[in-house]
Formats: structure tokens, C-alpha cells, sequence
């Protein structure tokens, strides 16, 4: 959970004095315009970056537990096979040697890209790359699963593959917290919506409910598609 | 106007027939400047490592710094390691002075801030593409640079040919430590400044056309490199 945490970069305060509570196994989706804090918050929340007041704390621990893994928008992927890349991950993370190479095959295969193993990650294509850190980061078994709009620089058919490979992630147990640009997608995947406007939490609402009634006229009116895209 | 094609013709005639003395100042030259490479990498890669993923007060000044070594003159660091190897100098009794180590010794300080400058410049590009997804996934920095120097492994191979280049066609250095000693400490470049000094214009030609072919084979050499991984890594 966050309290009362904020961030300024430039002496910009991006995120407002912001307190989130994030529970159990919902399917969180953060929506909010453009600059409206998503990716900060994230990133708050995953550990990338300190709190310029306030505090994160996991389970009233403030140290990020080890369980957390993160997609980002555009995935970084190192220059050797896409199997190593999964096994990178399982390494860093303490897995021993001999069980990494079983755990990515298997990571690969869930993902559909068991044929690739050995192919250089860099050059897959789009779709694949973000397939891919999904499975490097399902790899790790994470308790909670980030993902930065991980479908945006995907055509529709990448995108839902990625989809239900992220319904299937939520569907072991792990918390997924995600930002996206896409609405339908939200509709999808939400079970619960954080809707940020100007690094403040407007309202967190069930997701059927968020998209039926929203509680506040700047999601009524993002909803609509009447809030500018600043 | 015809001496000057008869002495090409001659230093052609030196390439061809693998003329000795030839063989052997190629020889010492390339030696010297290879081992200067390695040393400049192993000081050098570390270097600029930390200087790219650190996070200390005083790392723009070192990247600064790193910068301006670059541009260091030849006879300068010549000069210097001279002193630090004359014989009332501080490392005198190891009596290095005029010999190929000492070459080494003085073009390693030569390269070493290129080497450092250019890894960090690489290794820097390839932190803030990847340091989000490193710190994600738990690496601290000094994993992270191993990881970003082995993910970066082609273009600091590009830059130990760059280095290796500088090595091979600098003459100050050498110059002063080595004493240009005739079979011990001669290179190409002091090989070439001598014979044209005395006039002796086809051996400087056939070196001249020799380390040009070497600059070129190196550069060439980086090009291909950097297509292969291209193509094969992305």
C-alpha cells in the first residue's frame, strides 16, 4: 500500500499526495490521461523510484519483497537467446543453476515461444519481445506482476495474445497491477480501476461498476473521451 | 619526380619480397601496441564501467576528465612515463627505460583513457536503456556491469580496435621510451621518421604503406564486426 506519498522530479510534483491500498488477487487496472502519474505510481509501487514524501510499504514491511516482477511498454531484452534471457532473470533472482534452463523452457513454452528458444531476443519481432518478458517475468512466480502498457506498441492481434497470456498469469494467484491506454482492454482484463488525474487518485471502483457508473465527473468525462489528452 | 616513383617501386619491392628488417620492425610494432591494448582494456573497461553505472559524487567530473585524456599528447606521456622510468626516477631501478616494455608501459597510459572513455560512453547508452528491467529484476550495479558489459560486448571489441589503431600509428611515446635502439625498441612509426630523416625514402614508404593497411584492416575489421552482431543480435 502507498500513504500519503509524493513524487516530484524538477521540482514538478507529478504525484500528489497519493494513499493506495492495494489488496489480495483483483486485477488492477490504473487509468488516468497522459501525465496523470500511472507509470510513477508504478514505478512507486515496484521500487524504481523513492518517494520524494511518504511512504510504500508491502504488508507494513517498507523493503519491496523479492516476489515482484515488472513488464515494461517496450521490453529490454538482452543480446543472447531468448532462453537465456528468461534464465538471466531466474539467476538473478537466486534460482540454482541446474533448475534454471527446466524453469525458462517451461516459462517459453507457457508463452507460446518454445520454438525460439534459441533465437537471438533482439531480433524477434514486437509481439514476441513483450511475450517474452512476460515469460521472464513468469518465470519468477511473482506475487505481484507490473506491467506499464504493455500492449502499446502492439497491433490488436500481438496485443490480445499478450492479453490473455497476462489473464492467465492472474489466474495462478498473482496480483496484477497494469496502466493502459486502451478502455476495452481495461474492460477486459479489470476486476478493479484506480483512475488517476493529476497525480491524485480520483476514485477506486470495481471495474463493471467504473464503466456502468463512475463515481467522479473527471472519469465520467475520461470515460466519454472528453479529457483532453494533454 | 622519378626518384620518388623508383623509391615506391623499391618499397613495393620490400612488401613483396617480405624483406627481414622489414618483418622485423612490423613485428615489434604490432606486439607492442597489442599489448598496450590489452593492458588499456583491462585498466580501461573497469573504468569506464564504474564511471557509466556509479553512482558517486565527482562522476561527471571523472567523465570529463576521461574526455580530456583523450586528447593527451603522445610526446607528453612519452616524456612522463620517461621520467617515471630514467634512471633517478621513481621506478629507475626496475630498468625499463628503452625497452619494448617500457613501449607498452607508455601506450597503455596513451590509450587507456580512449579505451576508458569510449566503454563508458557504450556502457552508459546501455544502462539507461536497460536499468529500469536490471533493477527490476534485482541486479545491483556491479552485476549490472557485468551484465551491460558482456550485452555490449561488440562495440567494446570496436573500441579495442580503436585503440589498437592509436597504438600502432603514434610515434611520441615510443619515441622516448624506446630510443628507436636498432632490432629492440625500432616500430614502424620511428622507423619511418628515421629513414626519412636520412633520406632513405623507400623503407619509410613500404612502413608508411604497411601501417595504413593495418589502420585500414582494423577499421574494417570494427565495420564487419559491428554488421555481423547486427544482423545476428540486434
Amino acid at each position: 500500500m502507498m500513504q500519503r506519498v509524493s513524487f516530484s522530479h524538477d521540482k514538478h510534483l507529478i504525484i500528489d499526495d497519493l494513499t493506495l491500498h492495494l489488496d489480495g488477487e483483483a486485477r488492477t487496472v490504473i487509468l488516468g490521461a497522459n501525465g496523470a502519474g500511472k507509470s510513477v505510481t508504478m514505478r512507486l509501487l515496484h521500487g524504481l523510484l523513492k518517494p520524494t514524501a511518504g511512504r510504500v510499504t508491502w504488508a507494513g514491511h517498507e523493503t519491496r519483497p523479492a516476489s515482484q516482477a515488472m513488464v515494461f511498454q517496450k521490453p529490454v531484452m538482452l543480446r543472447t537467446s531468448a532462453l537465456r534471457n528468461v534464465a538471466y532473470g531466474l539467476k538473478l533472482a537466486g534460482v540454482p543453476q541446474a533448475e534454471r534452463l527446466t524453469l525458462a523452457r517451461a516459462a517459453l513454452a507457457r508463452v507460446g515461444l518454445a520454438h525460439l528458444e534459441k533465437r537471438a531476443a533482439r531480433v524477434l519481432s514486437g509481439g514476441e519481445q513483450q511475450r517474452l518478458a512476460l515469460a521472464r517475468a513468469w518465470a519468477l512466480e511473482p506475487r505481484v506482476l507490473f506491467l506499464d502498457e504493455p500492449t502499446a506498441s502492439l497491433d490488436p492481434g500481438a496485443a490480445r495474445e499478450i492479453e490473455n497470456i497476462i489473464a492467465e498469469i492472474a489466474a495462478i494467484g498473482t496480483k496484477i497491477v497494469m496502466t493502459t491506454h486502451s478502455l476495452g482492454q481495461a474492460q477486459r482484463l479489470a476486476d478493479e480501476i484506480i483512475f488517476l488525474h493529476l497525480g491524485r487518485v480520483v476514485e477506486q471502483t470495481p471495474a463493471a461498476e467504473f464503466f456502468r457508473l463512475p463515481r467522479s465527473p473527471e472519469a465520467a468525462a475520461f470515460i466519454k473521451g472528453e479529457l483532453p489528452w494533454v | 619526380m622519378e626518384s620518388l616513383t623508383q623509391s615506391f617501386i623499391t618499397a613495393l619491392a620490400l612488401i613483396v619480397g617480405v624483406d627481414e628488417s622489414l618483418l622485423t620492425v612490423m613485428g615489434l610494432s604490432l606486439q607492442v601496441s597489442l599489448g598496450a591494448v590489452v593492458c588499456a582494456s583491462l585498466i580501461g573497461f573497469p573504468v569506464g564501467a564504474l564511471v557509466a553505472v556509479g553512482d558517486f559524487p565527482g562522476r561527471r567530473l571523472a567523465t570529463v576528465t576521461l574526455n580530456a585524456l583523450i586528447g593527451l599528447p603522445a610526446v607528453v606521456v612519452g616524456l612522463l612515463v620517461y621520467l617515471m622510468l630514467s634512471r633517478s626516477g621513481p621506478l629507475g631501478s626496475l630498468g625499463l627505460l628503452f625497452t619494448p616494455t617500457a613501449m607498452v608501459i607508455a601506450q597503455t597510459v596513451l590509450i587507456a583513457p580512449l579505451v576508458a572513455a569510449l566503454a563508458r560512453q557504450v556502457i552508459e547508452d546501455a544502462w539507461r536503456e536497460y536499468h529500469e528491467q536490471l533493477v527490476s529484476l534485482g541486479a545491483r550495479r556491479p552485476r549490472a556491469s557485468l551484465t551491460l558489459m558482456w550485452d555490449t560486448r561488440f562495440s567494446l571489441a570496436t573500441v579495442v580496435l580503436v585503440g589498437f589503431g592509436r597504438a600502432v600509428a603514434e610515434v611520441g611515446t615510443v619515441m622516448i621510451v624506446g630510443g628507436n635502439i636498432a632490432g629492440v625498441t625500432r616500430t614502424m612509426t620511428t622507423t619511418i621518421a628515421l629513414e626519412t630523416s636520412k633520406g632513405d625514402l623507400p623503407l619509410a614508404m613500404a612502413l608508411g604503406i604497411v601501417l595504413v593497411a593495418v589502420v585500414f584492416l582494423m577499421n574494417g575489421l570494427a565495420y564487419l564486426m559491428r554488421e555481423w552482431s547486427m544482423k545476428h543480435y540486434g
